[in-house]
Order: C-alpha cells, then structure tokens, then sequence
C-alpha cells in the first residue's frame, strides 16, 4: 500500500520534479516548461500517466524538469521511441520534445513516419533556427546566408519550414506558436485533446547563438502587426486594430496581405481559416509579411495505436485463444514410437 | 495400358542405402524450394533422420536459365543420426543446363544425375555457357545419368485439365518429384493434401499439379532405368520416440521469443526492417498477435530498435530482429538500452558480410561486432544458437537473461539456421520453468538505478505506476540518485557496474563442457553456432580413427562460461573452426591467453565435413611432429 494515495488535484508543482533547470539564463525554453507545467493539470493529466520523450540536444533535456517519467534518448530517435512506447502502453499520455536539428536533421525521417501513422501523442518541436548544443552551427530552418562556425560565409542551405514538413507527412493536427506567448497553453491543450500525432512548432529564442530571430513576431510593440492568431471559422485579421486581413488573390492562387477599407477591400473579402482545409494549411505555413499561429490544422484521422489494438482484437477473435501447444504442432507433425 | 504394363513387370528389389544427399537445382521460378521442402516433409514422415539447406540467390527471379538464377535445395537423410546436409551430392536433380552448370562439380563421381533434357535447348545451353551440349559431348560419363524430357512428359500428363502453356509447364517439379518419390520410396499423399490444400481456389492447377506428381511416380513404376540405376531404400532411423515436426531456425526463433515472453508474463513488441535473412521472423510473428505479440514494421533499422526500446521502457518485451547491416545501423540504440538499463532483445541473423555482403549465403562474421561493436564500455549478453531447433531454447533464454539482468542480449543465429529444416522433437511445455517479471512498485527509498544486491539489475519500473516518477536517459546517471553525474567517479564505478552485471550472467548459465569426447586430450575443437553439426559429425569420425579429440560448442559467447579456462587448458592443443576469418579465437586468445588457433572459411556455404576432417588431422599430425 503506497502511503500517499494518488491525490486528485494536481497543480503545477506536482508536475515539477527536484532537478535544477540549467539552460542558458533567457533561453525560450524556459518559458515554454512553465507553460506546460502550469498547463498539465488543467488537462486532467496525472504525473505518472505522462511520459516526456526527447532526443537530443538544447530542448531535450526538458524530460528531466517534469515530475513525470521521461526518457532522454538519442539523436533524432524520440519520436520511434515514444511508438514502441504508446504500443506497449496506449494508455499512456505520451509527450515528444525535440528540435529543430533533432528533429528534422537526424530524425527527420522518424519524424515524418510517426506523422503519417498517426500516432496517439503530442510532438513539441522547439524551432530556433540554431544548433545551440554545439554551439552555434547552421540547423535545417536557418535561414539562407547565417553566418556561423560552419557556414562562415554564410549557409547555402535552404530552410526547410516546419510546419510545412508536418502537413508534407499528412500530420492531422499542426499548430504554431512561440515560447513567451501567453496564448502557448491553448496550443499545448489543443494538441493534448487531438486524437492522432499533434504536431507544434513552437518558435523558440536562442539567446546565446542566435539571439532575438524572432524578435519582430514576439516584440510586444511590432508583434500585433506580424502575428496572424488563427481562430476556426473567423475571418483571417491582424494588426494593432485588426485592420489587416489575408484574401486569396485569384490570379495567382496564394494568399496576400491587405488592409481593410484600403483599395475597396472590406471585411467580406478576407479569407476565413477552416482547420480541415489542408490547402489552405499548406498557405498558411509560409505567408509574407506575417506569420500565421495557432492551430493551422486539425483534420481527424485513423489512430495508428488504435488500430493495432483492434487488429489485436481481431486476431483474438480469429484465432482464439493463444494456445502455444496447439502453435508447435500448427502443419505437419509426426510420432516417433 | 499402364496398369498391365505395370502387372507384368515384377518391382525389382530396392537397394538399401544407409543415407542419401539429394540436391534438387533449377532455376529461381522453377520451384526447387517447395520441391524440396516437400520431399523434406515426406521424408520425414518415412522416419528418417534429415537435414537441409536450402541455397537460393538473392534475384528475386534472375532472368530464366541464367547460371545465377539457379536455386538450390540440398537434404541429406539417413536410417542413422544426421547433423548437416551433406557435403557432396550422391544424387543431382537439374531441370536446366544452368543448375547443371552450377552443381555438376559437387555430384560425387558416380552419382546420379537426373536432368530434364527438354530443357536443353540451344538457347539455355547458350545462357548457361555451354558451347557443346554436355549430355551428348562425354563430359558426363563420370555421373550415372537419367536424362529424361521432363518438360514433354510433364505436358502430356496435365494436358487433359487445359491449363495453359505457362502453367502446365509449371508443373515440371512435380513430375520431377514424383519421379523422386518412387525412385526413393516415399508416400505422395501428405503431398497431394498439400498441393490440393495449397490451391483449393484453384482446383484445376492442383489437379494438374497432382496429375504430373502421379505421372512422374507411374514413370518410375514402369520405365526400364539405365543399367546401375535402380531404386533404393533408406530405412527409417532411430530416432528417440515422441512427436516431432520439421522446424527452420527463424520459425523456431519466433515461437521461442512468445514461449519466452509467456514465461515472464509480458507482451512482446517485435519491431523491424525487412532484411534478407530476418524477414520470416517478422512474418512468423505478424500472425501471433492473438499470442500478446505486437509487430511494427518501422521505417528503418534505428527505428525499429528505438521502438523496441521504448516498448521496454513502457513494460512490454522490445525485441528487433535483423542482420548485420541493421545491427550496425542499430548499435546507437542498443548502446542505449545498455545505459538505461533496460531489457531488450537483438536477433542477428548473420549473414555475408561486410556491407551488403551476400545476402542470401551464411557466414558467422558478426561475432566481434556482438560482443565488440559499440561506442564506450558497452558490455551486453550475446548468444548463439547452435541448430534450427536450438533456436527456440536460445530466443527464450535471451528473454530470461534480457529481463533478469535488465540488459540488451543478442541471441545470433545466421541464414543457414534461419531457413534449414530439422526433425524436431517438439518440446514439453510444462517443462520450461517460468520466470515471470515483478515490476518495482514501492516507492520507498525508490530511485531508478536501485539495484538487487545478488544479479545488479536495477529496478524495472514502468510509466504508469504511481510516485515512481523518474527519467532515464543516455546521459550517465548516479548510482545512488539517478540524477546525471558527471562526477568522474561515478562513471568509473558506473562502468564497473555495468561490466559486473554482465559478468555475473556466467553464474546463472550452464558451465562449459565438451559435448562429444573427454574433458582433456590431444585437441579441443571449440566452435559456436550453425557449425555445431559439421564439427560433430567430424570429430565423431577422428575419434572412430582412435584419436584423442573433443568438441565443445559454445552457445553463450559472451558472457562466456566457467569453466572453459580450465578445459581449454586440459588440451594439448585448440582449434577453433568459424565461418569468418578467425573471430571466436581472437576473443579466446584475449580472455585466457590460450594458443588456440583458427581455422576459417569464408564462402558463404557451411563448413565441408570432410574439409574438418582433413584440418582435425593435419593439427594433429603437426602436434606429433
């Protein structure tokens, strides 16, 4: 008998374990483990029920702060562990931490598997455009012509957009948003009640290597302006007094920027965001001018750990019951007297 | 006509033969694996003694009557005890000049070689590289041979079922085997059951497949073979009583691992990558889910053991089975699993290597990569299976050590294991001691690197079990909190756990001992593996010539078991036989500072008993001198 029955309200120190927190002082990341410690208990989340997974890297340590069980892996290989986990135990509410080097670098490929499979559990990707663990070399989302150790003068490399990657590997839950959003926890809950593998990028601060990136969408004073917040059903507006808005140019079939009341345009002419349209997500991922966050897209799915169970179920009904005597002498068996 | 023709002739009494190597070759779509598998069947239900090997190129269907699209498929069976398929052929059954190409030169000299000469067209005699016809050119004299127009005959007898040219000429191997049948004296019913079983949704091939199964027998019946050829007797052998079935190694494998899981009462979670020659564990177990198995095909190898460890980590059994290639491709993880400590089992089936290697042709060069092959001081249990049936035991010892000691194991076997068959005696369930799992539940002075005092597997506690929150991970942990350490004596002692952890399996596995012969003597032969039959059976002939020759055969290469010090030094001399260039004796030379010496091959083919015999032989001649 356990002499502390499990309690039924948990708060945010249930979920904060001993360990003390060694990231960078300013580091996005901080902000981010508040955020889900101060979230999980809304959720109805239990310390032992949820499970961190991560791989390797800045963000990957995040595990180690979560009262909860936690595995910190290897490079690139969480999202494959966190499968072999949730078909063990479906039960389980399994979180995967990664980045973006981790994640879509050496794990792009595991990535993009457990996206299309669809599994139960909720993918953090904390993108900072940098590989901070090793001190600053170009990662997959920094952007052309950063100058860095390995990329003196400058990287060649095109960035890849990672939500743009989730909807690519047909994820049926995306959502953005960044570390000091106060808006982060909704993300956080969103992804939590989806069904299928949820996938957030969440745009996260470096301060040591490759500080203030993202300094126009978070500045209070430019943010408004930049930060386009999605809201199913509503028409798509931004700026200080939400007189911008996104209109789908016929002519050449994207998404543009216009003010309202300007060049005849009313409110008639935005676009409304409608989660389950995967072209429009597809717009959304990459816009000029601003930056689209919130839920971009949610589209219900075949569960992939749901469906081992039930082709478990069907086995049984099939088979019957296992019999291991029966499974030796299954074919063409003989007697030797 | 036939039944009177078959009145009047009176059967000629069969020859008895003691044992027979048979090798059906053809080419890759001519079906030489099932014609095989089922003279295997048959074989076996004549009582004799029998192994196989089957031999097939890794083209899925080489073009037709190319030398390398040949298939093979050897079995020796004997009225006596077998231990390998044979080395050399007595009997060669070609259905092409290419798989006539391919074997003639491993036909005993005088043995007897049965070609279809229908096949022998000047264009196949062209694809396999035959300027002259040899059937017609002398160069067979040396062979007793029965050249009979298999493809005409095998026509004629399906051409009142109206099947079409491509299918009726399919059905060449059964004619063939008819033939084989009678000339063999074995029962055509199992296999008319088979075939008729095997299509029963398309009656019309099985009864064509039947009718040149039976025409090919009636031939035997009635035809006059050539002078010296006749038809033979093989009596059934002594085997011990009870009931047995023909098993492949990676069959074996897969029934071991859900026995295993079932003695410890957990699930499997059987995660993989389809690899030349693992495939059929997956397969195997795919259809097991109603036995508690979970099967994930993963996008690559490194997934496919992420998996398994995670599935570990979350209270199941994680297993991946793969070969070389994948194990290197898998040594992160498995590294891994070695610092977290959690259970995890590795099946290697070995096969050609380095790289891709030979897909399809068996070799036991993954030895040093098993014990050796990952970064840091990464000690782990390896095991070798020795037979196809000894599959079964070892994949559930590897669950047994696996879960005990909270380690990863790799339990090795290779593609000559994996796809031989075997009589075997089937198992007595009731027998096999469980072992089932006790996940930690106290929270009491709870941390997760926790150990038992007597095996230092630390405590195995899954996510889901209330205030045993904790993280595990690649980093080093303390030994008394599991936080991460970089405290350098912390990961020196860490190391000395880990390494003493593995050590100590030793005591809880059986001590070394010689399987055939006494514990001292001129020679020791020390071999581990697929290579156990060859070995046996030739040091069973040197010790018939009266020499002083023991064998041993490891089937835990690592740990490796007390004991063996003490016996390798009670020999004059060791020699350590392997299908790679000299692995085993290297890690015997380091650990005992013994002179053992090497005696290799690398061709992708099993060892030749009497290539061992020749090597026994010349080592001991040496030792006299």
């Amino acid at each position: 008998m356990s002499p502390n029955p499990p309690k039924k309200e948990y708060t945010r120190k249930d979920f904060t374990s001993d360990q003390e927190v060694r990231w960078c002082p300013g580091c996005g990341d901080y902000a981010i483990l508040a955020a889900m410690q101060r979230t999980l208990p809304s959720l109805g989340s239990t310390p032992e029920n949820t499970v961190f997974i991560s791989g390797i890297g800045c963000s990957s340590r995040f595990p180690y702060y979560m009262n909860t069980y936690g595995f910190h892996t290897i490079h690139g290989r969480a999202p494959a562990i966190a499968t072999g986990l949730k078909l063990a135990n479906p039960e389980l509410d399994v979180w995967v931490v990664t980045g973006d080097g981790d994640g879509l670098s050496i794990g792009g490929n595991h990535l993009l598997h457990v996206l299309r499979r669809n599994i139960d559990l909720q993918i953090m990707l904390f993108n900072n455009q940098i590989y901070g663990l090793t001190k600053g070399q170009y990662s997959p989302t920094s952007q052309v012509g950063k100058v860095t150790p390995s990329s003196p003068l400058g990287s060649i490399d095109q960035p890849i957009v990672p939500a743009r990657f989730a909807l690519g590997a047909c994820a049926t839950f995306v959502a953005r948003s960044f570390d000091t959003s106060k808006k982060l926890p909704d993300a956080l809950r969103a992804a939590r009640e989806h069904k299928g593998a949820s996938f957030i990028e969440i745009l996260q601060n470096c301060p040591v290597f490759n500080d203030g990136i993202f300094d126009l969408i978070t500045d209070r004073k430019t943010g408004p302006s930049c930060q386009l917040w999605l809201e199913n059903g509503q028409p798509m507006k931004f700026g200080a007094n939400g007189e911008k808005g996104l209109r789908l140019s016929p002519q050449t079939l994207s998404l543009e920027v216009v003010t309202i009341g300007e060049d005849g345009i009313t409110e008639e002419d935005i676009v409304v965001h409608d989660e389950t349209n995967a072209s429009l997500a597809w717009m959304l991922t990459d816009l000029p001018e601003v930056v689209a966050l919130g839920v971009i897209y949610r589209q219900p799915g075949p569960v992939y750990d749901q469906s081992v169970q039930a082709q478990r179920e069907l086995a049984e009904v099939r088979f019957g019951e296992p019999d291991l005597h029966a499974l030796l002498r299954q074919g063409h068996t003989w007697t030797v007297s | 006509m036939e039944t009177s023709a078959a009145a009047r002739v009176q059967p000629s009494p069969r020859e008895t033969l003691d044992s027979v190597v048979i090798r059906f070759a053809g080419d890759s779509g001519d079906g030489m694996q099932l014609t095989g598998s089922q003279f295997t069947t048959a074989t076996a239900d004549a009582g004799n003694d029998l192994a196989t090997f089957p031999d097939f190129p890794a083209e899925i269907r080489a073009p037709a009557g190319t030398t390398y699209g040949v298939s093979g498929y050897q079995i020796h069976f004997a009225s006596r005890n077998v231990q390998t398929p044979g080395d050399a052929p007595d009997v060669l059954v070609a259905m092409n000049p290419a798989a006539l190409k391919v074997n003639a030169e491993v036909l005993k000299p005088g043995g007897l070689l049965v070609v279809n000469s229908g096949a022998f067209s000047a264009n196949n005699l062209k694809k396999a590289g035959y300027e002259i016809n040899p059937l017609e050119d002398g160069s067979l004299d040396r062979f007793r041979v029965l050249a009979l127009d298999v493809t005409k005959m095998t026509l004629a007898a399906v051409k009142d079922v109206g099947l079409g040219s491509k299918e009726a000429n399919r059905c060449k191997n059964m004619w063939t085997l008819g033939l084989m049948y009678w000339l063999f004296g074995r029962e055509r019913e199992q296999t008319v059951g088979w075939l008729k079983n095997k299509f029963a949704k398309r009656p019309k091939i099985a009864e064509a497949n039947i009718a040149a199964l039976n025409a090919g027998h009636i031939y035997g019946e009635n035809a006059e073979l050539p002078h010296g050829i006749s038809a033979y007797e093989v009596p059934a052998a002594n085997l011990a009583p009870g009931e047995y079935r023909n098993i492949s190694g990676n069959e074996a494998t897969a029934w071991g691992l859900v026995t295993g899981a079932r003695l410890a009462g957990l699930e499997v979670m059987y995660g993989s990558y389809p690899i030349t020659p693992a495939s059929s564990l997956l397969h195997n177990l795919a259809r097991l889910k109603h036995f508690g198995v979970t099967t994930f095909q993963a996008e690559d190898e490194i997934a496919a053991v992420a998996s398994a460890v995670g599935a570990s980590f979350g209270g199941s059994i994680g297993v991946t089975g793969t070969s070389g290639p994948g194990v290197a491709l898998k040594s992160e993880a498995i590294g891994l699993a070695i610092i977290a400590e959690l259970p995890l089992v590795i099946v290697n089936v070995q096969r050609g290597g380095p790289s891709t290697g030979l897909p399809t042709k068996t070799e036991q060069s993954d030895l040093n990569q098993a014990v050796l092959g990952r970064n840091g001081d990464a000690p782990l249990a390896v095991l070798a299976a020795a037979t196809p049936g000894d599959c079964y035991y070892m994949a559930i010892e590897a669950i047994r050590i696996a879960v005990k000691y909270m380690t990863p194991v790799i339990l090795l076997t290779d593609g000559y294991l994996a796809n031989s068959a075997e009589p075997w005696p089937l198992p007595d369930l009731d027998a096999l001691r469980p072992f089932p799992v006790e996940f930690h539940k106290d929270p009491e002075g709870f941390h997760p690197f926790l150990r038992d005092g007597n095996t230092l597997a630390r405590a195995w506690a899954i996510p889901g079990t209330p205030e045993l929150q904790h993280r595990i991970g690649g980093l080093e942990k303390h030994r008394d909190t599991g936080h991460i350490s970089y405290d350098p004596r912390n990961h020196h002692l860490m190391t000395k756990i880990r390494h003493q952890k593995v050590a100590g399996i030793a005591r809880d596995i059986e001590r070394a001992k010689v399987d055939q012969g006494e514990g001292e003597g001129d020679l020791l032969v020390v071999g581990w593996g697929s290579t156990y039959g060859s070995i046996s059976a030739a040091v069973r002939v040197v010790r018939s010539q009266g020499h002083h020759v023991s064998h041993l055969h490891l089937r835990n290469i690592w740990p490796l078991p007390e004991g063996l010090n003490g016996l390798l030094r009670s020999f004059n001399s060791v020699l350590v036989p392997e299908l790679n260039y000299g692995q085993l004796v290297k890690l015997l030379r380091a650990e005992y500072l013994v002179d053992a010496e090497s005696l290799t091959r690398v061709t992708g083919q099993p060892f030749r008993i009497g290539g061992l015999i020749e090597a026994i032989e010349e080592r001991l001649q040496r030792s006299a001198t």
